[in-house]
């Protein structure tokens, strides 16, 4: 049978026209293949459907539907599975956006460019939406508005659909994570009074801020002290404050560095106070950052407007991925409505042509870059760090979670929708810091660790 | 010199100190040359920024960049609607209290327990169990300016003179009437006192309020400022909070005055 035959046809085969295997003996029978789109792909997706409840296997499907009939067989597949949500799903984008004014929240951070940008640059309204973007004080803050559905989607730092989806920090609600917005564009910023202390093991007893516990600043900032021998929990104060104050409070001496989002490393910089001491993607290139989020029922309940949403935001991501764009798009996201930063600060960072602070003008044109695809591998990572430093105990379902959380196949699927080529896999090695981390073997990887909490 | 000048000669004082001051600041933030960014901005920078801002209060340039006037009012409607509430449940919870020593007996240690709290410190709860992020502000307001309508229409009641009450016994007023014609009358000064502290206080939390959980308001145009490190931003709506924050004090004070009665 091919995918256009009716899979309810007690004669019609599950095996192609010419199939070599041993079932098919007999004659194929001549198809009923429905003319118009619409119903071809509803036949697709239903006769994927059975081969799934069968794997595959004609002689019992067949036997089942001479014994009970197609439409048992049909009102028994309704019944565990929601046919006609899936086929909506595959079909959705091309109808129209059920609501069309959206609020999203966002951080005022380079990392939100796509967010940010999407607005200004007419991203949203290209694919029929009037979105506001909101901006939000802080990580906590955006986490409770979201929950609370004050936003329709939000800009999130990548763990945090999958603390929200495990209810750690907050009260257990799936999420999704459908597109990462940046890879890269973090730094560690020390005070000026340390820049003679460029090797970490020199840092016992400082103070430093993340931005967030469920952020890949705190991850990577432990990863790279723990590689220096430091105990991040027991040599070194780790606090959370939100981006925008730190600048104030490495100013103010309350703290000695901070692993933070961009903007405010560069100024930093620009108003003297600490130099950057290192990019983040030296520890980890091409590492996950922020992510846009949004709730499963958001996606369920709206499937056009959150197909819609997505689309732009995958667009504006792969915009913000050139860099001839670059120094537009600074332009556009400086103002108040948006960072409210300086355009030359802002310039700086989305360019990568930037002064470290120490009087050395360094050109690195990745130093944040712009890629949507939520590896697997990427979920994995996180909750292999959130296992080691203590945040979830117990067994944990690497896999399950991130291939529910992260959805790599949607972006995927949504890239190829608008010209852009996803990878061929979800899942990638990674080195970290020279360390290789393998997503096959998460277990392996949390214990490999000398400093550590698991 | 005739003493009818002394408020003439205070203004010429309070001037000749404005002057004195901003002058001694003008001077010592003085930029050296060659730095740029952040630093404290002078009294003549300051004004610049503020014609700037002032000569156009209203304008709406999408969710994050409104005018100054358009933030100030976010802040008062927020700051009158949880004022007002709280105002109905603590002036007739008062008259209870303040009436039947009972009651005050009873209430008492949750009120002393209650009133100390920080009223930030509601947030958190308050975010989560509302889910919404303007009715938190709002109950914030709520919670902070209730305790002292509270007891002082309670310490307002309680005190009221024995003998007003006993002369509406003689003509045998019902109590409701007694509350509403002879006590009412007698201790709103004090309530009137409540209301001004409430107003203050109200005022004072509604800017922390919203550099919290940010959106509008005042207190938002402060921490977006400070986002930025502007400080000529920072220190004209320091001062516009201030001069809010008078007139609304002003207003309950014009009020207590309408009240006021000699014994």
């Amino acid at each position: 049978m091919s995918l256009f035959d009716d899979p309810f046809d007690a004669d019609a085969r599950l095996h192609a026209v010419g199939c070599a295997c041993s079932t098919c003996a007999g004659t194929h029978v001549k198809a009923d293949v429905p003319d118009n789109q619409e119903g071809l792909i509803d036949r697709i997706v239903v006769s994927s459907l059975v081969r799934e409840v069968f794997g595959h296997h004609d002689a019992s499907r067949r036997h089942f539907i001479r014994e009970a009939g197609a439409g048992a067989l049909a009102a028994a597949l309704a019944a565990v599975l929601p046919v006609d949500k899936v086929m909506a799903a595959v079909k959705d984008g091309g109808g129209p956006v059920e609501k069309k004014d959206l609020k999203v929240g966002f951080i005022p951070i380079t990392c939100a460019t796509p967010i940010i940008m999407a607005a200004p640059m007419g991203f949203y309204s290209k694919y029929g939406l009037n979105v506001e973007a909101i901006k939000t004080a802080g990580w906590a803050v955006i986490r409770d508005k979201a929950l609370n559905k004050e936003y329709d989607a939000a800009h999130m730092l990548s763990p945090m659909p999958l603390a929200i989806s495990l209810g750690v920090g907050s009260a257990a609600q799936p999420y999704y994570m459908p597109a990462v917005e940046n890879i890269n564009g973090q730094a560690i910023t020390l005070a000026m009074k340390h820049k003679d202390k460029r090797d970490p093991k020199q840092w016992k007893g400082m103070k430093f801020a993340v931005p967030f516990d469920y952020s890949m600043h705190n991850f990577l900032l432990r990863y790279y002290l723990a590689e220096a021998g430091l105990d991040p929990d027991k040599d070194i104060q780790i606090r959370a404050v939100p981006p925008p104050e730190m600048v104030a409070n490495l100013r103010a001496d309350n703290i000695d560095g901070f692993l933070g989002p961009d903007p405010f490393n560069q100024r930093a910089v620009y108003e003297g106070v600490g130099f950057i001491h290192l990019l983040t993607k030296d520890l980890w290139d091409g590492h996950p950052c922020c992510a846009f989020a949004a709730s499963e029922e958001f996606a369920k309940t709206l499937p056009n407007t959150f197909a819609a949403l997505f689309k732009a935001i995958v667009d504006a991501t792969h915009y913000a991925s050139k860099a001839e764009h670059r120094a537009a798009i600074a332009k556009a996201i400086a103002p108040r409505n948006y960072l409210n930063q300086p355009e030359e600060v802002v310039a700086a960072v989305l360019t990568g042509q930037f002064d470290d602070g120490l009087g050395n003008k360094k050109s690195v044109p990745n130093r944040i870059d712009f890629n949507p695809f939520p590896w697997h591998s990427m979920g994995i990572w996180i909750l292999t760090q959130m296992k080691r430093w203590g945040y979830i105990k117990g067994d944990v379902d690497y896999k399950k979670i991130a291939e529910q959380v992260y959805r790599a196949a949607d972006c995927g699927r949504l890239m190829k929708e608008l010209g852009y080529t996803p990878p061929a896999s979800t899942y990638a090695k990674y080195t970290i810091m020279g360390k290789a981390f393998d997503p096959a073997q998460p277990e392996a990887y949390v214990k490999s660790f000398k400093i550590s909490r698991a | 010199m005739a003493p009818s000048s002394l408020p003439l000669r205070a203004a010429i004082l309070s001037l000749l100190l404005l002057a004195i001051l901003l002058g001694a600041w003008e001077l010592a933030v003085q930029p050296p040359a060659n730095t740029h960014g952040a630093r404290v901005p002078g009294p003549s920078k300051i004004f610049e920024h503020a014609v700037n801002e002032l000569s156009d209060p209203f304008y709406d340039a999408g969710p994050n960049d409104k005018g100054i006037g358009l933030q100030l009012a976010y802040s008062i409607a927020r700051v009158l609607s949880g004022y007002l509430l709280a105002a109905m449940m603590a002036i007739p919870a008062g008259f209870v209290i303040g009436m039947s020593p009972l009651w005050r007996r009873a209430l008492d240690p949750y009120i002393q327990v209650l009133k100390p709290i920080s009223p930030l410190a509601w947030m958190p709860l308050a975010l989560y169990v509302i889910k919404d992020s303007a009715t938190s502000a709002i109950f914030v307001i709520f919670i902070c300016s209730i305790w002292p309508m509270l007891i002082n229409t309670a310490f307002g009641v309680a005190s009221v003179r024995r003998d007003y009450i006993n002369v509406a016994r003689t003509h045998e007023l019902s109590p409701l009437a007694t509350a509403l014609q002879v006590i009412l009358p007698a201790a709103a000064p004090t309530i009137l006192t409540g209301m001004r502290i409430s107003i203050g206080i109200s005022w004072l939390v509604i800017v922390a309020a919203e550099m919290l959980v940010g959106g509008t308001g005042i207190g938002y145009y402060v921490w977006n400022e400070w986002n930025n490190l502007n400080l000529a931003s920072v220190i004209f709506s320091i001062i516009m909070i201030g001069l809010v924050g008078m007139l609304l004090d002003q207003l309950l004070a014009y009020a207590q005055g309408l009240v006021q009665y000699e014994d």
